[in-house]
């Protein structure tokens, strides 16, 4: 058997900014209307029952639950990790989310009230979210952030310099943000809606996997459009690919504009078939949301009430 | 010009200013008194009603806090179109209960004449239902009726004039509602929606389903974002003890379906309209 030109060693393409580039712009292109019609088409799979049932308490136990305002407080972070632990108070069989996600000096506050739930605390870092900082005070921030107790960082990427084709200059950052957060897992976050192309998603994630992401993440949830299901489709066959290569699964988050319990299990069935049942875990797959896990709730307690569930039963955060 | 094709009319819902299809798809026949073949209709299904609540919820901060005042030239404004819908409402009328053009004109303009009723109630209610009460202490006490919220309303069979006298006293204090069109004439309700869609009525206060009363009902009633329920239309009793008892699930408001049709061209009185509302009384304190 016969290769054409033998792929080179994932080691050796971030050698220099060329090689890195070469990979890069060599990975094959996204066909932008194919996965658009096949993330419309695994949209309109109707999942009823107990498969709805699964798929809604999965959805829960992948949420990272999310509160990243200028106007946060301690108080409302301990609501929402009172919130985090008993998603709904009436239910002890509802699963907790997997993590609470709150700016970096909301950590301790966070980690207090999180004591002993299995709960991760995330936080988002590195100039969130724009990203627009020197890398000095980026690493302050997640130095900070992971001695606060945080066990999961945000980080975002510099898209001036990815947009302006300085791979290696994006690559070496997030080594050096990966290496800060020392046994802290490092979620990558490409701010998808400022990329302009579906290519540039894919080689975005190849280039967060090589650095060594833990997760590669959608967006900051501050820019329209945020997570839509074609670029969940593209991360995620990036991921696969990465991991057939590799043997290292790397997870996806999506993030932004997810209200709906209904769009969230049709990521669910984007995922699923994708990278396969083995996927769907909060190890490999999260939402980034808040009021998604509302809508979440209600629909549960449709499927186990039968009756339809009003907003005001639930608590606004 | 003999050969010209008829338009024939398949009627939708009417939710949150739209007109969908059923999300079922499906439809069923509309029949004349005398069992001619009129039209299809929809035929509304469980999601169909929670899409209605939907909207219905969505329209209440907006219509409830527009002034008392607007809310009157809105609905004013329907009458008028209701008035330029006349001839269209009476040629149904004939067809849907078998009355003579004659008697389908008297109750057109009785059923404009009770929407115009209503609405002069928007701005004048406050005065009578609200008040202020002597308290023994040093605070200006009052109380003022504010609207229930989403109204759920099983229309009675009576398919206009009945129709207006549910509807219009749900709205006028600044409720929202999805209501149950007649099973049997359920067209004059989606011309009356033809009539709110293109009048100043913002789009989800009212929502038409046509369809099964005893299909739809049961989810409206069992619904924990509808906070009222009007079984006016609920003719068998049996279903109705049921509805009451899925309503009182969030202690829903309830008005109980009548022992026999009313008689809808008498005098309508308040009832309609303090039904759906909440007393807030509000302590204010005055200086020494």
């Amino acid at each position: 058997m016969t290769t054409t030109t033998s792929a080179p060693s994932l080691a050796d393409v971030t050698a220099s900014d060329a090689a890195l580039r070469r990979f890069l712009h060599g990975l094959p292109g996204v066909d932008q209307v194919g996965a658009e019609a096949r993330a419309a088409t695994l949209a309109t799979r109707s999942i009823k029952t107990t498969a709805k049932r699964f798929a809604l308490d999965l959805a829960i136990r992948m949420v990272d639950l999310t509160t990243l305002e200028g106007q946060d407080t301690p108080g409302k972070v301990r609501a929402l990790c009172a919130k985090a632990q008993r998603p709904d108070p009436t239910d002890p069989s509802c699963p907790p989310v997997a993590a609470v996600c709150v700016y970096g000096d909301l950590v301790p506050v966070a980690v207090e009230a999180l004591r002993g739930s299995g709960i991760r605390v995330a936080a988002v870092a590195t100039a969130f979210p724009s990203g627009r900082a020197p890398l000095e005070v980026k690493l302050a921030d997640v130095r900070a952030a992971v001695e606060a107790g945080a066990e999961e960082i945000d980080m975002v990427i510099d898209r001036g310099a990815f947009l302006a084709g300085r791979y290696l200059a994006v690559h070496d950052e997030i080594v050096a943000v990966k290496e800060a957060c020392g046994d802290a897992h490092l979620k990558v976050i490409l701010e998808t809606g400022e990329l302009a192309t579906y290519d540039n998603v894919k080689r975005a994630s190849w280039l967060a996997m090589l650095a060594g992401a833990d997760f590669v993440k959608t967006s900051t949830g501050k820019v329209s459009p945020a997570a839509t299901l074609p670029v969940a489709l593209v991360m995620l066959e990036a991921a696969r690919d990465f991991r057939d290569r590799t043997g290292r699964r790397v997870g996806v988050k999506v993030a932004g504009g997810i209200r709906a319990a209904k769009d969230a299990i049709r990521y669910l069935v984007i995922v699923n078939e994708t990278c396969g049942d083995d996927w769907l875990t909060p190890d490999a797959f999260r939402f980034g949301a808040s009021s998604l896990l509302n809508d979440l709730l209600m629909q549960r307690e449709k499927t186990v009430t039968g009756r339809y569930a009003g907003p005001d039963h639930f608590t606004l955060d | 010009m003999s050969d010209r094709l008829s338009v024939r009319k398949t009627y939708k819902l009417f939710v949150g200013g739209a007109f969908p299809r059923s999300e079922s798809g499906r439809s069923y026949e509309v029949r004349s008194a005398d069992g001619r073949f009129l039209a299809n209709a929809a035929l509304a299904s469980r999601k169909d009603a929670r899409d209605a609540v939907v909207a219905a919820r969505k329209a209440f901060p907006g219509w409830s806090g527009a002034t008392a005042y607007n809310r009157g030239q809105v609905l004013y404004r329907v009458a008028e179109v209701l008035e330029g819908r006349r001839a269209q409402f009476v040629a149904e009328l004939v067809d849907a209960e078998g009355l003579t053009p004659r008697e389908a004109e008297r109750v057109v303009d009785a059923a404009v004449d009770r929407w115009v009723w209503y609405a002069g109630w928007s701005d004048k209610l406050h005065q009578v239902r609200g008040s202020s009460n002597p308290v023994a202490g040093p605070y200006f006490d009052f109380s003022v009726p504010e609207p229930t919220g989403v109204v759920a309303v099983v229309a009675p069979a009576s398919p206009l004039l009945g129709l207006v006298s549910v509807v219009a006293p749900v709205i006028v204090t600044g409720n929202t509602c999805v209501v149950v069109a007649s099973e049997r004439a359920p067209l004059p309700a989606i011309t009356l929606a033809e009539v709110l869609a293109t009048s100043d009525v913002p789009g989800g206060v009212v929502n038409v389903l046509t369809g099964r009363v005893a299909e739809i009902a049961p989810w409206l009633a069992s619904h924990m974002d509808v906070n009222a329920i009007d079984l006016t239309g609920v003719g068998d009793p049996e279903l109705a003890t049921e509805l009451e008892a899925a309503a009182a699930e969030n202690l829903k408001r309830v008005v109980r379906p009548p022992e026999d049709e009313p008689d809808w061209a008498a005098d309508p009185g308040l009832d309609r309209m303090t039904a759906f509302l909440e007393i807030k009384t509000v302590w204010h304190p005055v200086g020494t």
